[in-house]
């Protein structure tokens, strides 16, 4: 069983405009693509079409809170996080309570290429004071971060979704907790010399990685952030002091994102592993096939493995 | 709900007289600010303030069922400041905090420490598209509130602001006035010449809203046109009200009348002296 995150968050959303009259929601022409149009077919009278106006949309969310509605407004994350001005502004500096709901994230959409991708918006929306940013690992993450984002999180919040059908990799069991790093593949009690931390569309690559580096006799385990900020430091830092090499996974620019939340945390120690961040390295995205994709940028599990075996050779070295 | 007395030209025109000299004060304590765009704001704000907005007599507690104003050129808040101070919203005393550190009277308008400044503001173009999302939320809890938004007319160069000019006809929102504070100046030089918008009210009127065209210092004019927002609203007509009012930067004050100089320049204390002097020798 897969599915793309933006699925499930369109399923839950649906599913939760049952129980909360205060949810409207806000898309600017890309209803079927973010999936909200599950939401607009169920409650048309609380769906707000908005036409291809980001910046507007933005607004109008934050005026709509501002009357004790909680406004969920839609579009793809790049056109969305782009207009920051009206996010910083109408929506942060203002205490707005909206979920800001950012679709299409990274070179993992594929062919439409660059223009479409979300590869600064966890960067751009760490910024803004408050905000809070998220990121789901697969379709029951999605669910269960839903209805944390509408019964529990105040104030403005962020939430990142695949294009791309994502497995299903939340633990069985597991007792839910957004602000933790979840553990995905660990043995209890003892941290493993080589930590892997995925978030979203590269949880499952990081898993890969893991499974082919034990295959070579190289002992890893693998933890997924859901929450980018308030990023979980302290579990960070425990691994970090731990292990002997710390690698981030993520389809997003290495600047802003994943890699730079785990080393703005263990920059604080005096001791810790070295820190690869492993991402969209300071380029542009581009159209193609999302496996090629992965490779070619260096974040499919194939890549994480053997970036982490050259770099166990530099440390050896 | 509590209604607002209606206060006669007279007496309106008394106040925003008080209220200039009040703006000059407190800019000239803060040395810094925007005498020319609130100058040019003040007898519209206070003719909403304290003749057609309901539901702002209290300043112990916001009605949920007030009418909402939203200052989207921020820059112009020394004349709301001075409104709100003496509605009690804030003490008069605390006109002399503007800009001042830890203050409530930011430079620009900040919904977190001030709640009824409705929105905060200061990024030029946002402020209708969140007067927009307050009418539609208003409207669908079906409550008879308005929502005012003032905005500069160097403002709308932004592109957002034509965004939102677009949707709020599209979702009939009657409950919605846009006011237009034409006072012909932004910094860099006239409006005419830095990027023209003119022919602003066929423009207007073009994409969908019931266009009113004014003096902006004349209150009979002003409070004939704010009058007639809420009769169409409450008569049921689906275009929402765009106000265009003809303004002076820097109206009240002779030596800062359409001196691009005084958009952002706070006066010395020489400059006030002689400000309010004039502006009390026609009370």
């Amino acid at each position: 069983m897969s599915k793309a995150t933006r699925q499930a968050f369109g399923e839950a959303l649906a599913k939760l405009g049952e129980t909360h009259p205060e949810i409207v929601v806000l898309d600017a022409d890309l209803a079927k693509s973010t999936k909200s149009e599950l939401f607009m077919k169920k409650f048309p009278n609380r769906f707000f079409e908005m036409g291809i106006q980001e910046a507007n949309m933005i607004g109008v969310a934050a005026g709509l809170a501002f009357t004790g509605k909680l406004p969920f407004l839609c579009s793809f994350g790049a056109f969305l996080t782009g207009r920051f001005d009206t996010i910083r502004l109408s929506v942060a500096y203002s205490g707005a309570n909206v979920r800001l709901i950012g679709t299409h994230a990274g070179v993992g959409i594929g062919d439409d290429g660059h223009s479409q991708m979300a590869l600064e918006d966890i960067a751009l929306m760490r910024t803004l004071p408050e905000m809070g940013v998220f990121q789901p690992m697969d379709a029951r993450d999605t669910e269960l971060l839903m209805d944390y984002l509408v019964k529990t999180w105040k104030g403005p919040a962020y939430l990142r979704l695949t294009r791309q059908n994502l497995p299903n990799l939340y633990p069985e069991g597991h007792a839910f907790d957004p602000l933790k790093l979840t553990p995905i593949r660990n043995k209890a009690g003892k941290t493993a010399p080589v930590v892997l931390l995925g978030t979203g569309g590269t949880l499952c690559e990081a898993v890969k990685a893991h499974e082919l580096l034990a295959t070579q006799g190289v002992e890893s385990e693998v933890w997924n952030a859901t929450a980018l900020k308030p990023f979980d430091a302290e579990t960070t830092q425990k691994l970090a002091k731990a292990a002997r090499l710390i690698v981030t996974v993520e389809d997003h620019s290495v600047f802003g994102g994943l890699g730079d939340c785990v080393a703005e945390a263990i920059s604080r120690l005096g001791q810790h592993a070295p820190l690869l961040k492993l991402g969209i390295q300071d380029q542009f995205g581009e159209s193609g096939e999302p496996v090629e994709l992965y490779d070619k940028f260096g974040i499919s599990g194939q890549e994480v493995a053997r970036a982490v075996h050259s770099h166990l050779q530099t440390i050896k070295g | 709900m509590q209604t607002n007395q209606m206060k006669t030209v007279e007496e309106l025109t008394a106040l925003s007289r008080e209220f200039r000299e009040w703006i000059i004060e407190m800019l000239t304590e803060a040395k810094s600010g925007h005498p020319g765009g609130s100058l040019s704001a003040i007898d519209i704000i206070t003719a909403l303030w304290f003749a057609e907005m309901r539901g702002v007599e209290s300043a112990q507690q916001l009605a949920e069922d007030r009418d909402r104003f939203v200052l989207s050129k921020g820059h112009g808040v020394p004349a709301l400041y001075a409104v709100l101070a003496k509605k009690g919203f804030i003490s008069k005393e605390e006109l002399k905090t503007l800009r001042r550190t830890g203050s409530r009277l930011q430079g620009h308008p900040d919904r977190r420490r001030l709640p009824i400044v409705e929105a905060s503001t200061g990024s030029l173009g946002q402020g209708l598209s969140v007067a927009q999302g307050l009418a539609m939320g208003l409207k669908l809890q079906s409550k008879k509130s308005l929502v005012f938004c003032m905005m500069g007319d160097g403002e709308i160069q932004e592109g957002q602001i034509w965004e939102a000019a677009m949707s709020v006809p599209k979702y009939q929102l009657s409950n919605l006035c846009a006011i237009l504070d034409q006072n012909g100046g932004q910094i860099d030089g006239p409006v005419s010449e830095v990027m023209p918008i003119e022919p602003i009210c066929d423009k207007w009127r073009a994409f969908g809203w019931h266009v009113i065209d004014i003096d902006g210092h004349n209150f009979s004019e002003i409070l004939q046109a704010l009058h007639e927002v809420r009769t169409r609203h409450e008569r049921g007509e689906s275009k929402p009200v765009f106000i265009r009012a003809r303004t002076v930067k820097g109206k009240g004050v002779s030596f800062m009348e359409n001196k691009i100089e005084w958009h952002g320049a706070a006066p010395k204390p020489d400059d006030a002296t002689k400000a309010i002097a004039e502006i009390r020798a026609h009370r």
